[in-house]
């Protein structure tokens, strides 16, 4: 296990084996002794493309399970915020600072080396990333995790920045929910929010209907005659759909309208108008459109992901690319087993197995053969009341894939303020298990 | 003689290597396991608050407990779906493994 390393990426060496090479130059050894001083000195790098939930955890469990591997996070932002729990920033019962983290402590407690900064190519050949900062940093094994891209190329008329600010996704947290909490509570009195939901897969399922029920719970209080249409590109309801009906027909009867396959294809940012299909023209005071999602640009650009597809397929033992050796995939970007969700914990549960998996490879042991990971999604359907989905996925050897266990998993068995205690401790528990 | 003890000690020496390279696999497979609880437990099972730590718990008490949410006899929100995920001989692993944390 060699690194290739160019005088470019000194700043990505340890410093003690940079002091180390100086002592050599220092102590004058013989010139035939540098290239097997610098491979016994040498460390396996990882580097990890993307500090959310999928790349962060694999960045610290990485150092956690194998400290001998050095690992750099590859991030532009210096702070994070979840997505999770942030359908509650929309209902003001929780400010965006609650859901923010830095990555001081991947540093500090575990060694994880940061860069700031956008990685702008892979060279799977020579082993190296190249970031807008114009850095190159080779690694061993690249671990890419850069979530979703949003998908505008099929909807006319949100071209533009200016046309996404009036008409706000709010998918990825931070000033997009902000955008959209204003418009919300900007509301005229018994306006009209119209919620647009792209064709499965996309992040979190559950999160459209939990963000209709949220902007409903929010009316009822401060604008009782307001309504929440909900457009879904899908035939139906993607998650949790028995609960989320009920809950629509018995705490916001004839507030909240639920309307299928409706395929959005055209926006009228300026006078608040959605074009669909089937349903023709829209108007509605706050227009909230959650885009198509693909694979993060960076997976196209390193050529992960095949022709005509929006993800990146791997294989799930070790999450490597069937397309590049060398280069994981992790997170919402991987094109997901059957009843695989792309959420926040599933990114957790993917890094884990793959960071133990790089581990093995690294250090030629044996790689895990018998993966078993679960999900849980809490979801907010009032100021105080939540439901859930949860799975448990195990490795199928003669599929080889993840496959939901048969009669494990399943949904609450009713709504209610129980389950909100503990939406509240799975979202902090699980931001902990990432960034502390 | 000299050929098969020869032979002897190199099977001896490859089960010596073997062994322990065995042993560190399924550890790794249960460390995995375990570290899938830890997303709404807290890493190694010390949750910050809300839902209970499981670190360093009696792992009789733990296997007990999810054998109890497995059969149904424990009432649980949702930790009875997870537990039906797993064999009797997993989830008495993952016990053992949470009994060894410090808490």
């Amino acid at each position: 296990m060699t690194t290739v390393h160019t005088p470019a990426e000194e700043h990505a060496m340890d410093p003690t084996r940079r002091n180390f090479l100086h002592t050599l130059a220092a102590t004058g050894l013989a010139a035939g002794f540098w290239p097997r001083a610098l491979r016994a000195a040498s460390r396996a790098t990882v580097v990890v493309v993307g500090g959310g939930f999928a790349g962060a955890t694999a960045a610290k469990y990485l150092r956690v399970w194998a400290p001998e591997i050095e690992v750099v996070l590859i991030e532009p932002n210096r702070e994070w915020i979840s997505c999770p729990l942030s359908n509650r920033v929309l209902a003001g019962s929780l400010s965006l600072r609650d859901l923010k983290r830095d990555y001081g402590r991947l540093a500090e407690r575990h060694g994880v080396k940061l860069v700031h900064a956008t990685v702008t190519q892979v060279d799977p050949a020579r082993r190296e990333v190249r970031t807008d900062q114009g850095e190159r940093i080779a690694y061993d094994r690249l671990i890419v995790a850069p979530g979703v891209d949003f998908v505008y190329d099929d909807i006319a008329g949100l071209q533009t920045e200016p046309a996404r600010e009036r008409v706000p996704h709010a998918w990825k947290a931070g000033p997009q929910t902000l955008l959209l909490r204003k418009r919300i509570a900007d509301l005229p009195p018994g306006g009209v929010v119209a919620i647009h939901i792209p064709k499965a897969p996309f992040r979190c399922p559950p999160g459209p209907y939990e963000r209709a029920s949220m902007i409903a719970s929010y009316l009822t209080t401060r604008n009782p005659k307001g309504k929440v249409l909900v457009f879904d590109a899908n035939p139906d309801i993607q998650s949790k759909k028995a609960l989320f009906s009920h809950v629509w027909g018995t705490r916001y009867p004839g507030m909240v309208e639920y309307v299928p396959n409706a395929d959005l294809k055209a926006v009228d940012a300026t006078r608040g108008v959605m074009k669909f299909d089937l349903q023709g023209e829209v108007r509605a005071d706050c227009l909230n459109v959650i885009p198509p999602q693909r694979a993060g640009g960076i997976a196209y650009q390193a050529g992960l992901v095949a022709a005509n597809e929006r993800w990146c397929r791997v294989g799930f033992l070790t999450y490597e690319s069937v397309a590049a050796r060398g280069i994981h995939v992790i997170g919402d970007s991987v094109a997901a087993a059957p009843g695989m969700p792309k959420s926040g914990h599933m990114a957790n549960q993917q890094a884990k197995v793959c960071a133990g998996a790089v581990a093995a490879l690294i250090s030629g042991t044996p790689v895990n053969d018998d993966p078993i990971i679960a999900n849980t999604c809490y979801s907010f359907v009032g100021a105080r009341e939540v439901i859930h989905v949860a799975s448990v996925h195990r490795y199928d050897r003669a599929q080889k894939t993840m496959l939901p266990v048969k009669g494990a998993g399943g949904v609450s068995s009713e709504v209610s303020t129980e389950e909100a205690l503990f939406a509240v401790a799975w979202g902090f528990n699980l931001m902990n298990d990432v960034f502390s | 003689m000299t050929r098969n003890s020869g032979s002897t000690a190199w099977v001896l020496a490859a089960l010596v290597a073997w062994g322990p390279a065995l042993a560190q696999s399924d550890q790794h497979k249960v460390r995995q396991w375990a570290a899938s609880c830890a997303a709404c437990h807290g890493t190694e099972g010390r949750s910050e608050g809300g839902m209970p730590p499981i670190a360093g718990r009696k792992a009789d008490e733990l296997y007990t407990l999810m054998l109890a949410f497995k059969s149904g006899e424990r009432p649980a929100t949702v930790m009875h779906q997870h537990a039906k995920g797993y064999s009797d001989g997993e989830l008495r692993q993952i016990s053992e493994y949470f009994s060894r944390v410090k808490p």
